[in-house]
């Protein structure tokens, strides 16, 4: 087997060292009902290179990927263009297979990528500080529900109804077992909703996403002042990071809060996973963070350094008492996300982000000319809402047949409601080419 | 510089002079100082050639479009020297024995990586129709099929995204459980000392009652203490197995049958399940739940701290509700069912994340495990044991072994070697560091004082142990020798920086770059 080094010399000699017979011997305080004679039976044998990439190449061929195709899927996941130089870094085996930085003497490379990743993250979200990452925008969101109900000792959260469903469904099953209220709001897809008047004082925080799922762009300022003078939180979701090149950032217009996905940035669409989260508060909540936090300081001799700091939050020191149970988060998606903005950077990020705008722009003026669909957006950034005059999954299905992926049909999301709604984005990946495929195919099909 | 008591300079002498020498740069060699990148900005510059933008109105309604942001601009040469050059100050299983007690740094198949990365999975979009990824349906139910035949247990969820995660996954299934029983008000978890921070930590979460139970001088759970916290209130216990002082828990079936007796449910966390992977199914030991962490046992990479992914896998009673999304087998082939609460979600108990779980990490373990096959992994388990004994019985004359009797995958050791040495578990790590090895996992577990615990994993040659062996025989006597306190404490000497103020970086704390306040420190 190639990945194991020790021959059977070795094994010999290495038992007799430690004083036994064979391995199994080493195994006797298994009960011997459950210590098995051989390997488990019914399953495969081992398998060179070769014989595995035929395998997994096989199952890859079963999937249409969405860059071979005109591909206009979002919905919580962007397909961006990713400088080849980020896949490039990130596979150094010295990021790729290193752990957690707990020896900070050995591992200032991670720490200090962290530190500019916690750095990047508080400048695009417009907040004072950020953590080294959560799992994915979903989960941070709800860390983001717990964490509030922290701070203002009150239990319940208002969910607008512009929050992607998966980020709604993973904050109230946590509700449901952590034991704290949310109140959620019906979906939106034409546009504003009255949350404002739902937050009273024993209201912990108001989760709002910018854009929400449908792809309308909010100015949450004044829910904001309002939150403010109830004594509640905003926290403020965002599912496409590139949007923040270009809209106001959630810390400018008041967040508490800002809990998001970091995909588009580095990190392919993988059929969902790993995201990286991000997770940005103002300094003032910095110790009821979930999650590690990488500090500046200095070494014996003075030097500039970096530590994983303010542990005393985290599970490893403070155990039942800790802000969160994350340990292993998203490292090296976070490591993807910093290299694609360290290549873009200041002119490169925002340009990038207007870029997406305007196809976006270009492809909702080309649909709206298209006989039986309706833009419903008045206000977006790369990604909108269409109603078709027929149920959008079956278009969408029909449309993958002849080698269009046409979008997320809304009912995917809020599990059978909306169903002529479709969710059409477009990045810089988007062509003219596939503007003419996506209208001709939906011309057709609606015809 | 450092003499020991007789004035003689240490061996580390040498290095600390040569590491005085002052260079115009202050670069040593190979070793180079790199600035932040925002201290490296260049106004302007990019990394990354688009095309133009068209200069049409912006659609963005009342919303201001934002104004400078504060990023650097570099271009691509400078961008891939910073995180070439950040990378060279990493430790890592690529350079070396990783030995991090219950972290199980193994060696990562770069075959992993290339599968991963086939544009069929990597660039499939999660919302894509389900007829256009069949294929990666087909992987998902596979790794299940793997992971429930390994496990010898009914179902599985590979939602979470770590070994946290699916400790809280799992955690849920057993309240989801009781609650459909009518038994919600089971408050209380039995949790050993030994276990990992996250047990407790998700336990209270959860709004559960963590009741500790004490350890038994074979390093083994007190079963009789266990056994005797039994009762009506008692939603269950987490119990990690092989525990994390490196031991299988003997007692796992009697205690297993003494909960389900109690109407308590049996959590195991499984962070230590490639010790066992192969030989030992979990569903002979009587487990409810247990979390899987593919970083761990599925050699997944740990990538400076995650991703991870956390399957867990379920007993017939646990099984009806794993939460959303998983996949079926229905007439147009392989299916998800995405929405708790719908019609052919029975009752699953809700969602744990977004889409479908860390789809990344499922390709690089199945390709681990078809690598190794059942026998691979046989071999392979089998060789992480050998490995630790191995370690352990080399060392058991100079060191102090917390406990008699083979471990499994790692070996436990206390302080009780350095007693009065003035020399503490932390410098004998630091002291290992300049040696070119990564330290053991430190104070962990916290039943035994001053924890040393080393995990080699069956990816380690004989001839590697032997050179780590020896390192840390040499540094037991020599701390054992006497008056070695401050060489110990004096190391890391010879790494990129030497031992760093924690205090004041928890007192004072500077979380980001701020523009215009410079860099601290020369
Ligand atoms: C025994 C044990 N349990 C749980 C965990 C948590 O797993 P993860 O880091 O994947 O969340 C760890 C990881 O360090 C562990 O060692």
């Amino acid at each position: 087997m190639r990945y194991l080094p020790l021959t059977e010399a070795d094994r010999r000699a290495m038992l007799d060292a430690i004083g036994v017979r064979s391995v199994d011997d080493l195994f006797r305080d298994v009960p011997d009902a459950a210590r098995r004679s051989g390997p488990v039976e019914g399953l495969p044998d081992h398998m060179g290179e070769l014989e595995v990439e035929r395998a997994l190449g096989a199952m890859a061929a079963k999937n249409v990927p969405a860059g071979s195709v005109p591909s206009f899927l979002g919905g919580g996941a962007y397909r961006h263009h990713i400088p080849a130089a980020v896949d490039h870094l990130i596979q150094r085996g010295e990021f790729l297979t290193a752990y957690t930085p707990y020896q900070p003497e050995i591992s200032q490379g991670t720490l200090q990528v962290l530190f500019e990743f916690q750095t990047q993250v508080a400048l695009l979200t417009g907040m004072d500080v950020a953590n080294a990452s959560m799992y994915d925008g979903a989960t941070a969101c709800a860390e983001a529900v717990m964490m509030a109900n922290r701070l203002t000792r009150r239990r319940k959260a208002i969910l607008s109804g512009g929050l992607h469903p998966h980020y709604r469904d993973t904050t109230t099953t946590d509700a449901r077992f952590i034991g704290f209220e949310t109140v959620v709001l019906p979906p939106a897809p034409t546009g504003g909703e009255d949350i404002a008047a739902l937050v009273d004082d024993g209201t912990a925080c108001v989760v709002v996403q910018n854009p929400d799922v449908f792809g309308h762009v909010r100015d949450y300022t004044e829910l904001a002042d309002l939150c403010r003078a109830r004594g509640a939180l905003l926290i403020v979701v965002v599912t496409e990071a590139v949007s923040l090149g270009l809209l106001t950032p959630p810390g400018d217009m008041g967040a508490d809060i800002v809990a998001a996905e970091g995909q588009s940035l580095g990190n392919p669409t993988g059929f969902g996973g790993p995201y990286v989260g991000l997770f940005a508060v103002k300094d003032k909540y910095v110790r009821q963070m979930p999650g590690r936090l990488c500090g500046q300081t200095v070494d014996a001799d003075g030097r500039r350094g970096f530590v994983l700091t303010l542990s005393t939050r985290e599970q490893h020191i403070r155990r039942e008492k800790a802000t969160s149970n994350i340990c292993t988060n998203s490292g090296l998606c976070a490591l993807a996300f910093s290299i694609h903005l360290s290549l873009l950077g200041e002119d490169g990020f925002r340009h990038l982000a207007r870029l997406n705008h305007a196809r976006a722009v270009r492809l909702a003026d080309r649909l709206a000319g298209v006989p039986g669909v309706a833009v419903l957006n008045d206000a977006f950034f790369n990604e909108f809402t269409v109603r078709l005059t027929k149920p959008a999954a079956a278009v969408v299905d029909t449309l993958a047949g002849r080698g269009v992926l046409a979008g997320v049909p809304v009912s995917r999301l809020f599990a059978g409601e909306h169903e002529d709604l479709l969710l059409v984005a477009a990045t810089e990946t988007t062509t003219d080419s596939d503007m003419d495929a996506l209208a001709n195919g939906l011309a057709e099909v609606l015809r | 510089m450092t003499m020991n008591a007789q004035g003689r300079p240490t061996a580390a002498f040498a290095g600390e002079s040569a590491g005085g020498e002052e260079t115009v740069t202050g670069n040593r060699g190979l070793r180079i100082e790199e600035p932040l990148i925002f201290e490296q900005d260049s106004p302007g510059m990019t990394g990354v050639d688009l095309p133009a933008v068209p200069d049409a109105p912006l659609r963005l309604g009342t919303v201001r479009p934002r104004g400078r942001i504060g990023l650097p601009g570099l271009a691509e040469p400078q961008v891939v020297r910073h995180y070439t050059r950040l990378s060279q100050k990493n430790y890592a299983i690529d350079t070396g024995l990783y030995p991090l007690g219950s972290c199980t740094m193994k060696h990562n198949p770069r075959l992993n990586e290339k599968m991963a990365r086939l544009p069929g999975f990597a660039d499939l979009h999660p919302l894509q129709p389900q007829a256009t990824v069949q294929g990666a349906l087909e992987l998902m139910d596979t790794l299940a099929h793997w992971l429930k035949t390994l496990t010898g247990m009914p179902a599985v969820t590979l939602a979470p995204a770590a070994g946290a995660h699916g400790e809280m996954c799992g955690m849920m299934a057993i309240r989801a459980a009781l609650e459909h029983r009518g038994e919600g008000g089971r408050t209380r978890v039995l949790v050993p000392e030994s276990a990992h921070g996250t047990n407790p930590a998700t336990a209270a979460a959860l709004g559960f009652t963590v009741d500790p139970v004490p350890g038994a001088p074979d390093g083994r759970v007190d079963a009789a203490a266990l056994k005797a916290k039994l009762g009506s209130d008692v939603a269950g216990i987490m119990l990690t197995n092989p525990n994390t002082c490196g031991l299988f828990e003997r007692d796992i079936r009697s205690i297993a049958d003494a909960v389900h007796e109690a109407g308590a449910y049996f959590y195991c966390d499984g962070a230590n399940f490639n010790a066992i992977v192969g030989r030992v199914r979990p569903a002979d030991l009587g487990i409810d739940a247990m979390h899987i962490n593919l970083h761990k046992t599925f050699s997944t990479p740990h990538g400076g701290g995650g991703p991870g992914s956390g399957p867990v896998v379920f007993s017939e009673s646990l099984a009806p509700f794993v939460p959303v999304p998983f996949v079926v087998h229905g007439p147009d082939g392989l299916r998800l069912v995405e929405h708790a609460g719908g019609p052919d979600a029975g009752t699953a108990f809700g969602r744990m994340k977004a889409f479908h779980g860390q789809m990344g990490m499922f390709v690089r373990a199945l390709a681990y495990i078809l690598s190794h096959g059942a026998d691979g992994l046989w071999q392979a388990s089998g060789d992480a044991v050998l490995n630790a004994n191995y370690v352990m019985a080399r060392l058991g004359d100079v060191m102090t072994p917390s406990f008699d009797g083979p471990c499994m995958h790692e070996c436990l050791f206390d302080d009780r070697f350095l007693k009065g040495t003035g020399v503490t578990t932390l410098d004998i790590a630091k002291a290992l560091i300049d040696e070119g090895f990564h330290p053991m996992t430190m104070y962990f577990p916290l039943v035994v004082h001053g924890a040393l615990l080393i995990e080699p994993t069956e990816t380690e040659s004989r001839a590697g142990l032997d050179q780590f062996v020896d390192t840390l025989r040499a540094l037991a006597e020599r701390a054992r020798a006497g008056d070695a306190a401050a060489w110990f404490q004096a190391a890391p000497r010879l790494t990129p920086r030497r031992r760093l103020d924690e205090t004041t970086a928890a007192r004072k704390p500077v979380l980001r770059w701020k523009e215009g306040e410079g860099r601290a420190g020369p």
